[in-house]
């Protein structure tokens, strides 16, 4: 008695979802339209904060991430696409494009999941044009034969301007297909495509007009590089597509300005509130308890209040938090004496960065003010009268003063300490994106802060940078001022004040920490001046885009000790370069276009190799 | 019982490591190919890490260079199996152009390894630089050179700053100094006599001698071209 061998073997499998399955049921194509979402790359965020720390603008506090700040100059593959895995993605999308147009049938639905394919893939081919240049583009799900012969599916790489165009082309199709609603934050809608094809096509402009100053740094087949010639109709995109996106009327966002009382904490709000956030268009969001959790408050929460055993890792820099104007528009570095070469000397710590941009103390948290409300702790030890100071080595550590006999604190429990980490060894510690909710702290909870890809404020910034570089100045201005309106400033940028330093410099500051800087700096061609390897003082001129920025600097506070002087108890500071900082961040030309690597070259020989790499 | 089984697992272990293979089906690399960059014979002095060529041996199902750094004097070595390799500088590496080489009618040259061998990469500079000096008085040190343009045809290019840099260790370029001092190349006006004077700063822990060099920044050229390493006792 056998059995029958076709309904044997014949059967349907009990761990894996047929196709059919999968595309007849909503909520399943959600969850694999979720999946591809999560893996848009990413390389600066919420989720790897120690990526900030790989430029000017953070320290980073950790046994583990010191060697950031001691590399003398970036590899060429770094920043590069993860071939396979950019192309394994590609493929998944080409496939739920290409199946969304067979199963569904629903016009509209069918419609909306085949727009947020194309925006998915869109969004991936810019991530790999930032990184590398032009790319082989792949539309279409590609099969292999089996014939024992794979080449027929090598494919060049395009240009890098088609790569852009690509990009743009598909954005403007999907546009209709898309719900205008701005509820929806974390898939596509209208108003995230209009901002993500400003940003692209802002992007494409500049390798154009900046590309020239460069020359070195392009190939003849264009893959890397665009003609000059193209940088306006590129700009022109860029303005129109943010003008459509500014009027209100039509979409309805708008700058998140709830708290009028307190400037700086509005700042640090739009990044954390999520209820009637008007300003945010496009996030990855994160759930308490559901598995889907974000940890930046626990790495980088000051030790000081800590919630559990770590945090303080990502210290913003001297060089950054200096490059925070004064409000009547002015810039001032940090004067920390006198004309004689004494010591200037403050009643709290925090009185030395008050009068300044909103945003100073919205994105950095700094001496003498609080978190969660907690007072922070950071002062590095007593100075006294000869100049000599007393410090420790461990969280506000005691010991004797002279004179006294008593031990007592003599170093702040958030320190800065050299070379201990969660210390702040800046001086200061991150404010933006950090939870103040009860519990974010702890591993066991976390936070559910999103993180936001695109807000309204950058896309300001764009069309006052386009606006700039097609000369229309005065509409420069206007966007411009809408953003700093907001950080406080009362005296408004007239149009004899815009220049490509203060586009340059905006964007620094209003932007910092949220992943931005390494492809602006790339794309305005300035990555190569200003972390030029050269070893330099901190700069005085903060305003000025070309400034040479290449090593982190931090501003310490100390407490005086005098007894009966009047100066006694008193704060000063001190500039210092944190002992963990020893090398000079150095971008050669050949890390503009991240190199492919060999065995990918080796298995496409259509590919050509980025300029100026090995 | 346990005991027993232990002792056959562990003299079975023993066993084997006596009948294994040998650690390796290939025997090291063991030509030695080293030489300089020259220029007519004189070595191109460079930073620190800056200039790598690229070694290609053809025949290979996949292809993928060996990577050859040049130390900042101009000398470099590799540890290589005897063949046939194409050596090739990649385009912008360096303050020089490669010379056409008459054998391949390009840039390519061909290098036969077959046990140790010196070879020399001849390049052409866009300069040279010349008649190098250095003076001490106390701590002030002068130096004093000329540069000689060597290229100047179509792609000819000037001169964006010369510097003068000073370290406490043999590393001595725009990364590795404590004091340098810079002229822009448009400020130079007599590029066979150019001076430059330096104050030797403090150094910790103290040192009776320094390293100085001068640099070379060609115009639109990424790496800079250098003279030797001198050591100057103060």
């Amino acid at each position: 008695m056998g059995c029958n061998d076709d309904r044997f073997l014949d059967r349907e499998p009990t761990d894996v979802l047929s196709d059919d399955q999968l595309w007849s049921d909503n909520s399943l194509i959600l969850s694999l339209l979720a999946d591809l979402y999560d893996r848009i790359p990413e390389y600066q965020s919420t989720q790897n904060w120690w990526n900030f720390a790989d430029f000017d603008q953070a320290f980073g506090s950790s046994y583990s991430d010191y060697w950031r700040h001691k590399n003398n100059k970036w590899d060429y593959s770094e920043w590069t696409v993860a071939w396979y895995d950019y192309y394994t993605l590609i493929r998944e999308v080409n496939l739920f494009i290409q199946k969304a147009g067979f199963y569904l049938n629903d016009n509209t639905i069918k419609a909306r999941y085949i727009a947020e394919g194309r925006f998915i893939r869109a969004a991936i081919y810019f991530e790999m044009v930032k990184r590398v240049g032009g790319v082989p583009l792949i539309t279409e799900p590609l099969s292999y034969d089996f014939s024992g012969d794979p080449s027929y599916l090598r494919t060049p790489r395009s240009k890098e301007h088609e790569i852009y165009d690509f990009v743009l082309n598909e954005l403007d199709d999907i546009l209709d297909d898309l719900p205008n609603d701005i509820e929806i934050k974390s898939r596509a809608t209208q108003g995230l495509v209009l901002a993500m094809g400003c940003r692209v096509a802002l992007y494409a402009g500049s390798i154009a007009r900046y590309g020239v100053n460069t020359p070195e740094v392009t190939l003849v087949g264009g893959e890397v590089g665009i003609e000059v010639s193209k940088a306006d109709t590129y700009y022109q995109k860029a303005l129109l597509l943010a003008e459509t996106l500014l009027d209100a009327s039509k979409y309805g966002y708008s700058l998140y300005q709830e708290n009028q009382e307190d400037l700086s904490a509005n700042f640090a709000d739009v990044f954390l509130k999520k209820a009637n956030n008007r300003e945010v268009l496009f996030v990855k969001d994160f759930k308490l308890q559901s598995g889907k959790t974000v940890n930046f408050t626990v790495e980088n929460q000051p030790w000081s209040g800590a919630e559990d055993l770590e945090g303080g890792r990502m210290n913003p820099s001297l060089n950054l938090v200096q490059s925070f104007e004064l409000l009547d528009n002015s810039f001032q570095t940090f004067q920390t004496k006198d004309a004689a070469g004494g010591y200037l000397f403050f009643d709290s710590p925090e009185k030395m960065f008050e009068g300044r941009d909103a945003r100073l103390k919205g994105t950095v948290l700094v001496p003498g003010t609080k978190f969660k409300g907690k007072d922070l702790d950071i002062w590095a030890g007593y100075v006294l009268a000869d100049g000599s100071v007393i410090t420790g080595d461990t969280y506000g550590q005691r010991k004797v003063l002279p004179g006294r006999d008593v031990e007592e604190q003599v170093v702040g429990i958030d320190g800065p300490i050299n070379g201990l980490e969660f210390s702040a060894q800046t001086g200061f510690y991150c404010r933006k994106y950090l939870d103040p909710a009860t519990g974010s702290g702890q591993r066991g909870l976390k936070s559910e802060v999103w993180w936001i890809r695109y807000r309204l404020a950058e896309v300001y910034l764009n069309a006052a940078e386009a606006a700039f570089e097609l000369g229309k100045v005065s509409i420069a201005a206007e966007y411009i001022n809408v953003v700093r309106r907001r950080a406080g400033f009362t005296i408004d940028l007239s149009e004899s004040d815009m220049s490509f330093d203060r586009i340059v410099h905006e964007r620094k500051v209003e932007l910092a920490f949220e992943g931005h800087l390494l492809w602006d700096m790339k794309r305005w061609r300035l990555a190569h001046k200003v972390w030029n390897g050269e070893t330099v003082p901190l700069t005085n001129k903060p305003w000025k885009a070309d400034e040479v920025s290449n090593r982190v600097y931090g501003l310490w506070p100390y407490k005086y000790y005098n007894p009966g002087d009047e100066n006694d108890g008193k704060y000063l500071f001190k500039q210092v370069l944190p002992n963990e900082v020893t090398g000079c961040d150095y971008f050669r030309l050949g890390n503009y276009y991240s190199n492919i690597s060999d065995d990918v070259l080796s298995k496409n020989p259509l590919l050509v190799k980025n300029p100026n790499q090995l | 019982m346990m005991k027993v089984f232990q002792s056959i697992i562990w003299s079975g272990i023993l066993a084997l490591l006596f009948v294994c293979c040998e650690y390796d089906n290939y025997s090291e690399p063991g030509s030695l190919l080293q030489g300089n960059l020259v220029f007519n014979g004189e070595p191109i002095h460079i930073s620190n890490n800056s200039v790598e060529f690229e070694l290609w041996e053809p025949g290979w199902q996949k292809s993928a260079p060996i990577y050859v750094s040049v130390n900042q004097d101009g000398a470099y070595s590799a540890s290589l199996f005897d063949a046939t390799y194409k050596l090739i500088i990649p385009e912008h590496q360096g303050p020089f152009r490669c010379v056409n080489n008459a054998v391949t009618n390009s840039d390519t040259i061909i290098v036969e390894v077959n046990g140790n061998k010196n070879f020399n990469i001849e390049v052409e500079p866009y300069y040279m630089i010349r008649n190098v000096g250095f003076d001490v008085i106390g701590r002030e040190v002068t130096a004093t050179f000329g540069l000689e343009q060597v290229i100047t045809d179509e792609d000819a290019r000037s001169v964006e700053k010369v510097s003068f840099y000073m370290n406490k260790t043999r590393f001595v370029d725009f990364q590795w100094k404590v004091a340098d001092v810079s002229i822009d190349g448009e400020d130079i006006e007599d590029m066979t006599s150019i001076s430059m004077t330096l104050t030797v700063p403090d150094i910790v822990p103290s040192q009776n001698y320094v390293f100085t060099r001068i640099g070379v920044k060609i115009e639109g050229r990424e790496d800079m071209l250098f003279s030797g390493v001198e050591k100057i006792s103060l």
